[in-house]
């Protein structure tokens, strides 16, 4: 069972409660984002939001709520704030050059990949890339 | 007042934990194997939230600590899948 103390004063439930719901709002469109955005490249964007606003609205309701609780200011959550402020984005990039280097690799272009079916034209770095085999069949194509 | 919290606390362990269930389902099917790292840092993420959610509805700091801890092993198997998906090895 919740161990909220009953004699709660009403102006920190409402700030707390509207922050919280606030938080795990973001935190759900977020990961809707995650499942779905049709390619990874924009998939990468959505737990962005997440890590940011959604743990920021968390992070502030859990200070406020034991700042008044413990009648002393408890901000220690502070410590996760910056920790996330400063790992989400090394995290994000070393990501981002993983499937640059994979997609090179595997020789599929962005075009391949992505759900409209048009293909690019005017794109001479294609043509020298087919004419050395690097390009001949862009295997995996994203099923969706 | 504490009805109030308290539901606010349910509805958003409720939205996280569905949050988990779209992150595994990605995890499941993503087509390429960077998807599924991309989601298994976002479950790490909505961990860490949710030890926060069970520090304020416990009203114990302990939880925190849980999160820190969170926070920190996810960043680092997050960081040592991505080294590995794009070299092949984890320390050069």
């Amino acid at each position: 069972m919740m161990q909220i103390p009953a004699d709660i004063p009403a102006w920190l439930a409402i700030i707390v409660a509207l922050l919280l719901i606030c938080g795990s709002l973001i935190t759900l469109v977020g990961t809707l984002g995650l499942l779905r955005l049709p390619h990874f490249y924009q998939r990468i964007h959505g737990p962005a939001i997440t890590i940011t606003f959604g743990a920021g609205c968390f992070l502030l309701a859990s200070m406020l709520y034991f700042t008044a609780l413990q009648e002393r200011p408890v901000i220690h959550e502070l410590l996760i704030t910056a920790f996330i402020m400063l790992t989400a984005p090394v995290t994000a990039m070393l990501l981002m050059r993983t499937a640059v280097y994979r997609d090179l690799r595997n020789g599929r272009r962005i075009a391949d990949m992505a759900t409209d079916p048009q293909p690019v034209t005017g794109l001479s770095a294609t043509a020298g890339a087919k004419s050395s085999g690097l390009m001949e069949e862009p295997r995996d194509r994203n099923p969706e | 007042m504490k009805l109030l919290l308290e539901i606010s606390l349910y509805f958003s362990q409720f939205c996280v934990v569905l949050a988990m269930l779209l992150c595994m389902l990605r995890l499941l099917k993503g087509p390429t194997a960077q998807d599924r790292v991309l989601a298994l840092d976002t479950i790490w993420m909505c961990a860490m939230l949710f030890a926060l959610l069970l520090g304020i509805s416990f009203a114990s700091l302990v939880y925190f600590e849980w999160a820190m801890l969170i926070a920190l092993t996810g960043f680092v198997s997050s960081v040592a899948l991505a080294k590995f998906l794009m070299r092949g090895e984890i320390i050069e």
